[in-house]
C-alpha cells in the first residue's frame, strides 16, 4: 500500500514536470513577475526610499522577493486545480484505485521541484543587483530549504482554493488578490515605519516571518530594521515563527485539501 | 457473492437541494452483457453513472459492481472499473502517449510494462500517428477514443460510458462504437447511457429507459420497439383542420393524438401493427381533412418519452 502510495505520488508529480516542460511559455512568464517586480520596487521606489543606518534598499527587496516567489504556489496550485477540476480530471483520477492524498501531494512536489530550479536565475539576478550571501552555506541552503517549504506550503493551500473555487477564471480573480498579501508584508517595506495597527497586521503576516528568515539566513537581514524596537514576536523569531506557519498550515490545509479532492464532482 | 450480475443496484435514492436526481433506481446488468441506459436530460443518467462508479454516496439505497458494495467497497470497485465521462478529461497538455502512459501508471502497470501496455493501446485505437501531439491538437473523435484506450487499459470487468458519442460526427461514433462492441466481445461488461435511439439499438443487450430518476421500462430493443409500435403524423394544409385530422387519427392509433399547432402537424403512437400508411391517408380523405404530409414510421427518442412516460421530455 505505501509502496503503491509513493509510485502514485511520483507518476502525478511527473505529469505536472512533463506539463512543464511542454509550456516553457508559462515558466518564462512566471519567472518574469518577480524580476519585474525587483525592477519596479528596487529602481522606481529604490531611488525615494531611504532605509535606516543608510542600508540598500534593492539589497533589502531581494530576499522578499524570493519569498513572494515561493509564496507563488498559492496561485499555481489553485490554477491547476481549478482547471483540473473543471475540466473533469480530478473526477477521472478519483475514478481509478489510486491514493487519495497522492493527487496533492504529488502536484505539491513538482511544483517545489520547479521552484527549486527557478531558484537560480533568481540568485543570479539578485547577485547582478548587488545583492550578496553573507552566510555561510549551511544558513544559504536552510534559507533555500525555508522557501522551498513556503512553496510546499501554499501548493497545498492553493490545491484546496482551486478545488472549492471550481473554475480558472474565479481562480484568476482570487489569484490577483493575493498581491494584496504581497503588499501587506515587509518584502517591499519595513514594517517598522508603519502606524500601530497596519505594523501588527504586516508583523503577523505569514509572508512576513518567511521574508524575515530569508533575510536573516542569508546573513542580509538589516540590524534594527525588521526586528526594530516593539516587533512583534515572528519578527524576532523569525526562523521558529516560518516553521510553525508551516507546520500550522499544512495541518489545517492537507486533511481540508484530500477530503475536499475526495469528494470533489465536476460541475 | 452474486456473480449473475455485473451491476446491480436497489432504490438508489440521490437528492441535489431541491432536485431529486434519482428516486429509487433498480438496475440489474447481467455479467458480459451491454445495457443501454436511455434517457432525456435531466433524467438522472449522469447521476447514475457517478454513484456506480463511486464518485458519488447514494443518500439511501444499494448497489454492488462486480460483487462488490459502491460505498463500502469503494476501492475495490475501482480496481476492476473503467470510467469515461461525457466530457473527456484527459489531461490536454501531455500528448496520448504521455496520458496513456500515466493512466497506465496509476492502474498499477508500471514502468516497461505500462509503456508497453500504452504503445500497444495506440496502436488498437488508431492513434499512433498523432501519439505524440498534445491532446488539445486532437479532434472530438480522437480525444474519445483516447479517452475509452484510457480506459481499456487494465481490460476492465465493467465499463461506464456516460454518452460516450455525444457530439461526434458519424465516422467518428462509429469508430467508437466498434470500440465499445469489441470490448464486449472480450467479455467486459458495458453499462453506456445514451440519448439516441439508434445508439443504444446498435450496441445494448437491454435498454433500461430512465425517468424523472427511476427505470420507467426495461426490455431489449426489440421489446422496447414493439411496445411502443409506431409513430403517425400527419401535417394538414390550415389551423382549422387540426382537429378534423385528430379526430380521426385517434380511434385509428388507438392513442391520444398529440398536437403541434407551429407545425400543423397531429401525431400519434400507432401500437397496432397492421395499421398502414395508406389506410390513414384513405380515412382522413374521407373525413374531408386537407393532408399535405403524412408518414407512419419508428418513433423518435422524444416520441417514446411521450408515450412512455406521459412528460415532455426534458431536452
Amino acid at each position: 500500500m505505501s509502496t503503491d502510495f509513493l509510485l502514485d505520488s511520483r507518476a502525478m508529480a511527473g505529469r505536472q514536470l512533463r506539463r512543464a516542460r511542454r509550456n516553457p511559455g508559462l515558466i518564462a512568464v512566471t519567472q518574469a513577475m518577480p524580476l519585474m517586480l525587483l525592477l519596479f520596487f528596487g529602481y522606481v521606489f529604490g531611488s525615494t526610499v531611504a532605509l535606516p543606518g543608510g542600508a540598500d534598499y534593492r539589497t533589502y527587496i531581494v530576499p522578499g522577493l524570493f519569498a513572494v516567489t515561493a509564496a507563488g504556489g498559492l496561485v499555481t496550485g489553485m490554477l491547476t486545480a481549478a482547471a483540473d477540476s473543471r475540466r473533469g480530471v480530478l473526477e477521472r483520477l478519483r475514478s481509478l484505485p489510486m491514493s487519495r492524498t497522492a493527487v496533492p501531494l504529488g502536484q505539491a512536489c513538482a511544483d517545489v521541484l520547479l521552484t527549486a530550479v527557478g531558484l537560480v536565475p533568481l540568485l543570479a539576478v539578485g547577485y547582478a543587483v548587488g545583492w550578496r550571501i553573507e552566510a555561510g552555506a549551511a544558513f544559504a541552503l536552510a534559507a533555500a530549504g525555508l522557501l522551498l517549504l513556503l512553496r510546499f506550503t501554499t501548493a497545498w493551500i492553493g490545491f484546496h482554493l482551486g478545488m472549492a473555487v471550481g473554475s480558472e477564471e474565479a481562480a484568476g480573480q482570487l489569484a490577483s488578490t493575493t498581491f494584496v498579501l504581497q503588499l501587506l508584508s515587509n518584502a517591499y517595506v519595513p514594517a517598522a515605519g508603519l502606524p500601530g495597527w497596519l505594523r501588527t497586521v504586516v508583523e503577523w503576516n505569514p509572508l512576513s516571518a518567511y521574508t524575515t528568515a530569508t533575510r536573516e539566513l542569508f546573513g542580509s537581514a538589516v540590524p534594527g530594521l525588521d526586528d526594530a524596537a516593539g516587533a512583534a514576536w515572528p519578527m524576532t523569531h523569525p526562523v521558529a515563527a516560518s516553521l510553525l506557519w508551516s507546520a500550522v498550515l499544512l495541518a489545517v490545509f492537507v486533511p481540508l485539501a484530500v477530503r475536499r479532492y475526495a469528494r470533489t464532482t465536476a460541475r | 457473492m452474486d456473480t449473475t450480475y455485473a451491476v446491480l443496484s436497489e432504490r438508489i435514492e440521490k437528492r441535489f437541494g431541491d432536485i431529486h436526481a434519482l428516486r429509487g433506481l433498480d438496475l440489474a446488468v447481467p455479467r458480459g452483457t451491454v445495457c443501454g441506459v436511455l434517457g432525456p436530460n435531466g433524467a438522472g443518467k449522469t447521476t447514475a453513472v457517478r454513484v456506480l462508479t463511486t464518485l458519488l454516496e447514494p443518500d439511501a439505497g444499494h448497489a454492488r459492481v462486480a460483487g462488490r458494495d459502491v460505498v463500502r467497497e469503494a476501492a475495490e470497485v475501482r480496481r476492476v472499473i473503467g470510467v469515461t465521462g461525457q466530457r473527456t478529461s484527459l489531461d490536454e497538455d501531455l500528448s496520448g502517449r504521455e496520458n496513456l502512459r500515466l493512466f497506465a501508471a496509476l492502474r498499477r502497470l508500471r514502468g516497461g510494462a505500462g509503456r508497453a501496455r500504452a504503445d500497444e493501446a495506440l496502436g488498437e485505437f488508431g492513434l499512433e500517428d498523432a501519439a505524440d501531439r498534445p491532446v488539445r491538437t486532437y479532434s472530438g473523435g480522437m480525444r474519445r477514443r483516447l479517452d475509452l484506450a484510457a480506459c481499456l487499459l487494465a481490460r476492465p470487468e465493467v465499463l461506464f460510458l456516460d454518452e460516450p458519442s455525444t457530439g461526434l460526427d458519424p465516422a467518428a461514433r462509429g469508430r467508437v462504437w466498434e470500440t465499445i462492441r469489441k470490448a464486449a466481445a472480450e467479455g467486459t461488461t458495458v453499462l453506456l447511457t445514451t440519448q439516441y435511439l439508434e445508439e443504444a439499438d446498435q450496441l445494448a443487450d437491454d435498454i433500461v429507459l430512465i425517468d424523472h430518476g427511476r427505470a420507467a421500462h426495461t426490455g431489449t430493443p426489440a421489446e422496447l420497439k414493439a411496445r411502443i409500435g409506431s409513430y403517425a403524423e400527419v401535417v394538414v394544409a390550415d389551423r382549422a383542420a387540426l382537429a378534423g385530422a385528430a379526430v380521426v387519427l385517434g380511434p385509428l392509433t388507438g392513442a391520444e393524438p398529440v398536437l403541434d399547432e407551429s407545425r400543423l402537424a397531429v401525431g400519434a403512437v400507432a401500437a397496432d401493427p397492421a395499421l398502414t400508411l395508406p389506410r390513414i391517408v384513405r380515412e382522413l380523405d374521407a373525413a374531408g381533412v386537407p393532408v399535405v404530409d403524412a408518414a407512419l414510421r419508428p418513433p423518435t427518442l422524444d416520441e417514446v418519452f411521450l408515450a412512455l412516460t406521459d412528460r415532455e421530455p426534458a431536452v
